[in-house]
């Protein structure tokens, strides 16, 4: 038998090392039909402002080799009617059910903290520094050291649970935004929010979204995801959480190699919705195969 | 309940620009309604790399078979027209929410369909003909080749058509169709592309008739998790995957 549990510290413990990614798997209810909740290590809601948001208009996605592109720019209906409506249909799920929370003032972001922090089912905040889709999406504050300390120092004061902060890889040196990060008091870090991206139809001679620009996710993007997590894991010593591209187990266990001690599936859940169950047997065969009795043996175990 | 089912095609037939297909699955089928589409994954290129939703031309529960009948527009559904006898083929299914059918038998209902948004049209023809109405579909193509597999439809119902280069019934668009001068709908049912899907809603505004149209735009997850394919309804940005993709012209801004 494979020990699987991750505890990441400050009350959030896994049962085995898969979360699903904010924004790729709705509230867990549009997937209850592929997958039961009792396999997954967490899920991370979608972002959640504390005002309602309508977010961009259409068109907000495109596909790209192997990939695709957003910029649905954090439609959600705001704290109150998830804390009203939404957390009362899923309190019950038998894993974590993170939030992920994204603002667009200090003030917005500690507000919907206060409020979170009273919901006795959500363990975790996982706080998005990173939304490429918003002008003020927050990856203002993600992309430089003191906006990243300005928000996390602020949100650590008011949220007492663990708090983890998704970090951008839109930046130049990624391992000090996580220091940042850490030492304005996050629990854990998880990394990558999507990459900067564009697509243009040439016929038309005009931008295929709405917004210009949006945000690249899907398989093409793990080369970049694997090396951030590398940087990040030697540079920081709180948890680090990887995610970006991962579609398969093998995946799973190179970002854990890598240095991650849990991960998140994101994208994938769009060609399969039984994904992320599938990666969770599939880190225990590893695991198997390979002699290891716990999977936090594997965190960070790459020869290099 | 949604699942994720393998299906082996078994029989295909070939239209040039588009291709019918019929499927059959070892699992028992969920149950799905007339409107309701699938995703298919389409193996084989970086390019196809998400799933395509494709609406469900036709059921058989007792056999565990469904149909499409697909436009070859994109790599996607080219690679998927290209599928072999016999081949598997991944899909997810039923998703969203389908056409509403009448209570009431003796309601009058057109089907009115525009190149290969004549496709959920068959099935939903089947329900409205099983609930006892008397569906009349109204076909419409650029050109003859555009209306496929009419005499199917014609098992059904009466097949009104419209071309616009006149090669096949009247000429001009669905819109112009004398059927509207000449008869009065209880209920519009509409796939097609969105400029025509706008007209006939015009039509049907300006009558007072009861509408409700398919849309299509562009999704990835399917299921109501990502918000990419949002349309503008009364309710604010609106997933057509989930809460579509047929809808009341009621609660569209059109």
């Amino acid at each position: 038998m494979v020990n699987t549990k991750i505890d990441l510290g400050k009350g959030l413990v896994l049962r085995n090392p898969v979360m699903t990614a904010s924004g790729t798997f709705g509230y867990g209810e549009e997937y209850t039909d592929f997958v039961d909740m009792a396999q997954l290590g967490g899920i991370i809601v979608k972002g959640t402002t504390l005002h309602p948001r309508e977010g961009n208009p259409y068109p907000r996605m495109t596909e790209t080799p192997s990939g695709m592109l957003n910029c649905v720019g954090l439609q959600n209906k705001g704290v109150e009617y998830f804390i009203n409506t939404i957390y009362p249909r899923i309190k019950d799920f038998d894993t974590n059910v993170i939030l992920n929370l994204s603002g667009s003032t200090i003030e917005d972001y500690v507000t919907a903290a206060e409020m979170i922090n009273e919901l006795d089912n959500v363990p975790a905040i996982e706080l998005n520094v990173s939304c490429p889709n918003v002008r003020q999406g927050g990856m203002a504050f993600g992309v430089t050291c003191s906006g990243i300390s300005q928000v996390v120092t602020e949100v650590r004061k008011a949220y007492h649970k663990h708090l983890m902060v998704k970090l951008s890889p839109n930046v130049t040196n990624i391992a000090e935004i996580a220091q940042a990060a850490e030492a304005s008091g996050a629990d854990s870090v998880s990394l990558i929010n999507t990459l900067l991206g564009m697509a243009i139809d040439a016929e038309k001679r005009k931008p295929i979204l709405s917004m210009v620009t949006g945000g690249m996710s899907g398989a093409c993007v793990k080369p970049v995801a694997l090396r951030c997590v590398w940087q990040v894991s030697k540079a920081v010593k709180i948890p680090v959480v990887g995610l970006g591209g991962i579609s398969n187990a093998t995946d799973a266990v190179e970002f854990m190699l890598a240095g991650a001690s849990a991960i998140e599936i994101g994208t994938a859940n769009f060609i399969d919705p039984a994904i992320s169950a599938k990666v969770a047997a599939g880190i225990t065969d590893y695991c198997e195969r390979h002699g290891f009795e716990k999977a936090t043996d594997l965190v960070g175990a790459l020869e290099v | 309940m949604k699942q994720i089912t393998d299906f082996k095609l078994i029989e295909k037939q070939d239209y040039g620009r588009s291709v019918w297909l019929r499927f059959q699955s070892e699992k028992a089928l969920p149950e799905i309604t007339a409107g309701q589409f699938l995703q298919v994954r389409i193996d084989g290129s970086p390019k196809t790399y998400l799933r395509r939703p494709i609406s469900i031309h036709d059921v058989n529960s007792e056999s565990n078979e469904i149909s499409l009948l697909v436009q070859k527009v994109g790599e996607g559904t080219r690679h998927l027209a290209d599928t072999k006898l016999g081949e598997m083929v991944n899909m997810v299914l039923p998703l969203g929410n389908g056409y509403t059918l009448p209570d009431d038998k003796d309601e009058k209902v057109l089907l009115v369909g525009g190149g290969i948004g004549i496709a959920p049209l068959f099935y939903l023809g089947k329900m409205l003909k099983k609930k006892g109405l008397k569906p009349v579909f109204l076909l419409g193509g650029k050109t003859q080749n555009d209306l496929i597999r009419l005499e199917e439809y014609r098992k059904i119902g009466e097949v009104l058509v419209t071309t616009e280069d006149g090669s096949l019934g009247e000429k001009g668009f669905v819109t112009q169709h004398s059927v509207w001068k000449n008869e009065r709908f209880d209920k519009v049912y509409v796939c097609g592309p969105k400029p025509m899907m706008k007209a006939v809603f015009a039509v049907t505004k300006e009558n007072s008739i009861w509408c409700e149209v398919s849309l299509e735009n562009m999704m990835a997850c399917g299921l109501g998790a990502c918000l990419c394919c949002v349309e503008k309804t009364v309710e604010g940005n609106t997933c057509v995957c989930k809460e579509g993709p047929v809808f009341n012209t009621r609660r569209l801004l059109w």
